[in-house]
């Protein structure tokens, strides 16, 4: 049984895949090729699946009667914890394909950890999501050293894409106070551990890619305490209006 | 007509569940199916997902249920389980025959599951033998295909594209 303070923990879990998701579903029907547009759309069906988990057991962690659905679709932007780098707009592919490598290496590395911790619900969730994380982290990252190694013109968006993304990572491994206390109760982990094998395995891909890690030493952060940038509200008022307009339905 | 009463028999009945993704195969043999038990008039059946955001689950949820209530057993209870995660090891060698007889490639060996991340620059060095010509001359479209279990391929001696289960 999931302790209750172990609930603002799983509610971050949740918003980052929920987020990406979402902004990984907006490329149905856009996507450069074919097998792309089903690939992107299949990794958002895996991370909003994955959402659902771990929205179901906030709730029932909670204990207030919330379901998956009350969570995903009638919290305002400032309940949401995700991190802020997976509520940036898609950008181009090059955008979203270096957002969901840097995104996907850090949730394959979390889910691992997650997946050997006491509480039994969390780990049960993790093992499964890491799974499927394994095939979002091959698929991004034959994709960066492509576009990295492919034309000036891929190379340069990639990089692009890159120097805009890559001061939204530093937030990844911050250690919020419902970490800690997720961690104590053995729900969670603590990000910072994540980061050192993070750096390595991005670092080397990014070497393979034949692109440069920006020399920033600035890195953006707030979506953990609920402070978002001004794209989290356009995204929830697309993706919520549905839910909000017609209280209850089904579909 | 008898009610079923043992796990057996009601596993029997399970098997005519098929997937509605993969009607070649039943729940039972891909796994999704973890335990069936008698629970007085009734039956608890414990399930696990393929991938968490399956979207057939609810689904094959309706068809239990329909399959066991016809045959009388009643009310029906169905429990969703995440532990342990599913895995196409799981699928046995009779249905993967029946997988590549149906024009779907069955899973390249086992899922192997390290314990610390591995992140590899290479592609998967499985190879997936073709549906229809047998060749094992075929190569990997796209990790993702039409449905979350399965990725694309395409046979460089038949040029068939074809669907492969993903080893997972």
């Amino acid at each position: 049984m999931t302790a209750p303070a172990a609930f603002p923990y799983l509610l971050a879990l949740g918003d980052d895949r929920l987020i990406l998701g979402h902004r990984l579903s907006e490329w149905c029907g856009h996507g450069p090729i074919l097998e792309e547009d089903i690939a992107l759309t299949n990794i958002a069906l895996d991370l909003i699946g994955q959402a659902t988990l771990f929205f179901k057991l906030a709730g029932a962690t909670e204990g207030k009667g919330r379901s998956e659905d009350d969570l995903a679709f009638l919290r305002d932007d400032v309940e949401f914890r995700n991190a802020l780098i997976v509520e940036l707009p898609r950008g181009d592919f090059a955008f979203t394909i270096v957002r969901q490598m840097l995104f996907s290496v850090y949730s394959l590395l979390q889910m691992e950890a997650l997946a050997s911790v006491s509480d039994a619900d969390v780990a049960g969730i993790a093992a499964k999501a890491a799974k499927e994380t394994r095939y979002h982290v091959r698929h991004a990252t034959q994709w960066v050293v492509t576009l990295g190694e492919g034309t000036d013109e891929s190379h340069r968006r990639a990089q692009a894409a890159l120097d805009e993304s890559w001061r939204y990572t530093g937030e990844l491994f911050i250690a919020t106070a419902s970490d800690s206390e997720a961690e104590k109760t053995g729900a969670g982990v603590n990000p910072e551990t994540l980061s050192a094998p993070w750096h390595a395995q991005v670092g080397e891909i990014l070497r393979t890619a034949g692109l440069e890690i920006p020399q920033t030493g600035y890195m953006q952060r707030g979506g953990r305490e609920g402070r978002h940038t001004e794209h989290l509200g356009h995204l929830l008022s697309e993706m919520q209006i549905l839910a909000r307009s017609h209280p209850g339905a089904e579909w | 007509m008898r009610a079923p009463s043992s796990s057996a028999e009601l596993l029997e009945i399970l098997e005519e569940v098929k997937d509605p993704e993969v009607p070649v195969l039943s729940v039972v043999e891909l796994g999704i199916v973890r335990d069936v038990e008698r629970d007085g008039a009734g039956a608890l059946v414990t399930v696990t997902p393929t991938y968490s955001g399956c979207p057939a689950m609810r689904e094959i949820e309706t068809e239990i249920r329909r399959a066991l209530v016809s045959r009388g057993v009643d009310p029906v209870e169905i429990r969703t389980v995440y532990a342990p995660a599913w895995t196409t090891d799981w699928i046995s060698d009779t249905a993967r025959a029946k997988l590549e007889a149906y024009g779907i490639a069955p899973p390249s060996g086992r899922a192997t599951v390290s314990a610390t991340a591995v992140i590899r620059l290479e592609r998967r060095a499985a190879r997936a033998r073709c549906p229809r010509c047998g060749s094992e001359n075929t190569t990997l479209t796209s990790e993702f295909g039409s449905t979350a279990c399965k990725s694309l391929r395409v046979c460089r001696a038949c040029a068939e594209p074809f669907e492969e289960f993903k080893t997972i």
